[in-house]
């Protein structure tokens, strides 16, 4: 097991990411400063207390009142990270779950950088708990010894006959007790250990178990703070409008008949668009309404999704960048004794988060203070100073519960940050606070979408039936191209377009995966589990249709070709045998299908099953999903987060497209960007690998193999192959 | 012109336009945020209120239309039904972002003060209108069984 920041650091080897770190660094440099200007708002958050706190170090704050409040450097949007963060913290601590609560910290790279990102603070890639576990971890060990060793100097005792049992610390024989809060100031006043010994996990009571989450009392009562719920004297309320083509700008715009809806304080022209700031929501949605704005669209993207697609399709004929060569996959193919081909179509896909996005800005002429569900802190605070034109240090962020992101709250643009420091800006940077507030209508048309994408594949077999050739051309556009991690680019191949793909798990002896990067003018985003959102699908359906031609079923002809890879075999193993794969076959009407992923270092395998109906209408029964995540710190939020995952996942590959008519967003609301309903949720089965590797990721990685092994079971079910996604185009869903 | 209903038990007056949706009404008028914006067309369910009794999308509801009448939001709930419900949620521990969750709550009570032993074809069709983009559909499923057997207990 990792027990120290470097063994963990190696153990996430995503190139993508480690080449981030690598970027990231590279730019801190310009946004590092020293230390006496920082503001250190969220440490010094809350009331003191008459007994004093004591803070070992920037993760952990102990009051005398026994309460230990854990400082989360990652934004807790669902996936679980405050309580998995908080549960490493107070495992190594011994401290009392019951008494634990977790604070989000300030934006401050120094200290609260993402480890796997470098230098960066920020979430993502299913990142959290792989690079919070050792320094977490090390934080409660530190902790606790300063605490032992305070209890040992006002004792007068030696520290080895000292135990911890929930925020008690007893001497020999338990004759002595001492609460964590009465030790605070005394061990407060010791110097911090260098080194420490971490727990053997035989001896973990809290990692493993079911700790009940930080936030689930306060997400049932209302009062659980999102950025949306923000109210202060005097704030007011934006909403922008902005060009209905991607690339058009405003040309001119008439505001009298916005300013006179009763509550527009004002409107300002930015440059994203024109915005309306009023008293509140409903007065700045009528004035948007009554404003008149030509635009100039002469540099607008004005080419629909399905002219996009037609030329995708051209390309995937054109020479392009490979991606991973093995061996001659065109010669094994050509000389294959059975050939199989398949194309498949990837709409955009919008995020489409529960609160829609939004930012609370207080700006004046040397501060800028944000609140949001702020999901790449250090990138926002670059973006926001350059935007207000102030150093980086003087803007600070408070991180608040962010209603979904899904990827979308961290993008490279800083787009719903900079627009809402932009607005203030141009309102007059006189210190009111202003709410930017998008509706979903904004969501839906506004771009930073899941790529479109064509996959064109072919695949040979040799007499035995075995796998001997492989060719995938993946046509899309970059998600990193033309931002901040553009670097990542390297010979032609951005690694986020191709991973799951040309990192496959299959031994296949001549294996070709290339690229075509296309250009267009609607603005992308890694959507949750990036390149695996559409690469699993394709790698997975296609291997279904491989391994039907071999005659051979996709649990069998997979596992030979995973023999090298013993936990994706696993899982692939566990989830078959949950699932009942080998118990015979289902009735008339019924399917099953099976599919695997590998994401952030974490292995899903999935067993859906389906019934059709008379009608050809499909519907998704169960799903029996099978998981290594290395050592699971919280057996119920990786439960939780395959859950959502699937479901996630289902209601993209079901029912969800973004497309574009000459350039303009054809969808607009729910009503017609359909995502998953009650009604359509699978049952669903978690199985967790037991593990003692370093933790991996579980946001994103179960959002994968859902969609192949559902589209596996509707083959099994009737024969027939679904090419396109969504599923519902082809009226089955 | 001032609307006066009753909200959550107390009388309230708020001096808002009536044409302003029932949900702006109530975050921003009156001050209580736990009801959320999610769609502002009746899609979602995250606005999710009960106007008498009866759970309604508070995003398409005129304030001039609840002049008189009861209104109960997430802040407001008291009923044997409501405190079986929101406990249920933690103890099955539904929630992710938890941004939608008190209209799923909402939906869920209303359900269940009309139905003590919803069957999963009745949950269906009392919550099929609340969306959760993090997928706790079965959560919701069992914390909504799990409320109706506390509650018969």
């Amino acid at each position: 097991m990792a027990t120290n920041p470097k063994a963990v650091r190696r153990s996430t080897r995503r190139t993508f990411l480690k080449n981030a770190g690598t970027v990231a660094a590279a730019l801190t440099i310009g946004f590092e400063w020293p230390g006496s200007a920082r503001r250190a708002f969220a440490a010094g958050a809350a009331a003191p207390l008459p007994g004093g706190t004591f803070t070992p170090n920037a993760f952990l704050r102990i009051g005398s009142d026994n309460s230990v409040t854990v400082i989360a450097k990652h934004v807790e949007m669902g996936q679980g990270a405050y309580t998995g963060i908080a549960t490493v913290a107070a495992e190594e601590l011994d401290a009392d779950w019951s008494l634990v609560r977790v604070e989000s910290a300030p934006a401050d790279a120094k200290r609260y950088a993402n480890l796997v990102f470098g230098t960066l603070q920020g979430t993502g890639g299913s990142s959290a708990m792989a690079n919070s576990w050792a320094q977490l971890r090390e934080a409660g060990a530190k902790a606790r010894a300063m605490l032992l060793a305070a209890a040992a100097k006002q004792w007068q005792v030696s520290v080895a006959d000292l135990t911890v049992e929930k925020g008690i610390v007893y001497d020999a024989g338990k004759k002595r007790q001492a609460t964590f809060g009465a030790l605070v100031k005394t061990a407060a006043t010791l110097p911090v250990p260098e080194t420490v010994k971490l727990k053997d996990p035989k001896d973990f009571k809290l990692i493993g178990r079911q700790a009940p989450r930080v936030d689930a009392a306060a997400k049932s009562d209302g009062t659980a703070q999102f950025t949306i719920d923000v109210a202060m004297p005097g704030m007011l309320v934006a909403l922008l409008k902005r060009p209905p083509l991607f690339g058009a700008t405003v040309k001119s715009f008439d505001a009298a008949a916005a300013a006179a809806v009763p509550g527009v304080v004002k409107v300002v022209q930015v440059p994203g668009g024109v915005a309306v700031v009023a008293t509140g929501f409903w007065a700045a949605k009528r004035g948007r309404e009554a404003l008149k704005i030509e635009w100039d669209d002469s540099k607008a993207e004005k080419r629909g999704s399905a002219a996009l697609m037609d030329e995708y399709r051209r390309l995937a004929d054109q020479p392009a960048v490979s991606a991973r060569n093995d061996g001659d996959a065109a010669q094994a193919i050509k000389s294959a004794a059975k050939k199989i081909s398949a194309n498949f179509e990837f709409p955009y896909l919008a995020h489409a988060p529960m609160e829609p996005l939004d930012a609370v800005v207080k700006l004046t002429a040397n501060s800028c203070e944000i609140w949001a569900g702020d999901q790449f802190q250090t990138v926002d605070q670059m973006n926001a100073a350059h935007t207000a034109g102030l150093d980086p240090q003087q803007v600070s962020i408070h991180t608040l519960y962010a209603g979904g992101s899904f990827g979308r709250r961290a993008n490279v643009w800083s787009d719903y940050i900079v627009e809402a420091v932009s607005i203030a800006k141009a309102f007059g940077a006189d210190g009111t606070p202003i709410k930017l507030q998008w509706t979903r209508e904004d969501d839906i048309h506004g771009g930073l979408y899941r790529p479109m994408y064509f996959h064109k594949l072919e695949a040979g077999l040799n007499d035995k039936g075995e796998l001997i050739g492989w060719h995938q051309v993946i046509v899309g556009q970059s998600i990193m191209a033309g931002g901040l991690f553009a670097a990542m680019i390297k010979d032609g191949i951005d690694p986020t377009s191709v991973e799951g793909a040309a990192t496959m798990a299959y031994a296949i002896p001549n294996l070709k995966v290339e690229l075509s990067t296309t250009k267009a003018s609607v603005p992308v985003l890694w959507w949750r589990v990036v390149g695996s959102s559409h690469t699993s699908f394709a790698v997975e359906a296609f291997m279904d249709e491989v391994a039907h031609a071999a005659g051979e079923d996709g649990f069998t002809f997979r596992r030979k070709l995973l023999e090298h890879s013993p936990r994706m075999k696993a899982v692939l193993e566990l989830a078959a045998e949950k699932a009942g794969w080998n118990s015979g076959p289902l009735p008339k009407g019924k399917g099953r299908g099976i599919a695997v992923a590998e994401a952030f270092k974490t292995y899903v395998a999935q067993v859906a099953e389906v019934s059709v109906d008379a009608d050809g209408q499909i519907k998704v029964d169960r799903v029996v999903c099978a998981v290594d995540c290395g050592t699971p710190i919280n057996p119920d939020i990786i439960t939780a987060q395959m859950e959502g995952g699937i479901g996630f996942g289902l209601g993209a590959v079901l029912y969800s497209a973004i497309t574009l008519k000459d350039g303009r967003v054809e969808q607009d609301n729910f009503n017609n960007y359909r995502v998953l309903r009650m009604s359509e949720m699978p049952k669903v089965e978690v199985h967790i690998v037991p593990s003692a590797e370093a933790p991996t990721g579980v946001g994103e990685p179960g959002v994968a193999p859902v969609g192949p092994a559902v589209a596996n079971a509707i083959f099994a079910a009737t024969g027939k192959r679904s090419y396109v996604l969504p599923f519902s185009k082809a009226g089955i869903a | 012109m001032p609307t006066a209903f009753v909200l959550n038990g107390k009388p309230a007056t708020l001096d808002a336009d009536p044409n302003m949706p029932l949900l702006w009404a109530i975050r921003e008028v009156a001050g209580l945020p736990g009801t959320k914006f999610g769609c502002g067309m009746a899609q979602c369910g995250a606005c999710t209120v009960h106007l008498e009794g009866k759970a309604i999308r508070s995003c398409v509801t005129a304030l001039s239309a609840v002049a008189g009448k009861n209104i109960t939001t997430i802040e407001g709930l008291q009923s044997r039904p409501a405190k079986a419900v929101q406990a249920a949620w933690v103890q099955l521990q539904v929630p992710q972002c938890g941004y939608c969750q008190s209209g799923q709550i909402m939906s869920a009570t209303a359900l269940l003060e009309s139905n003590a032993t919803p069957s999963d074809a009745d949950i269906d069709s009392a919550m099929s209108g609340n969306i959760c983009r993090c997928g706790t559909y079965n959560r919701i499923r069992a914390a909504i069984h799990a409320a109706a057997d506390s509650i018969k207990a």
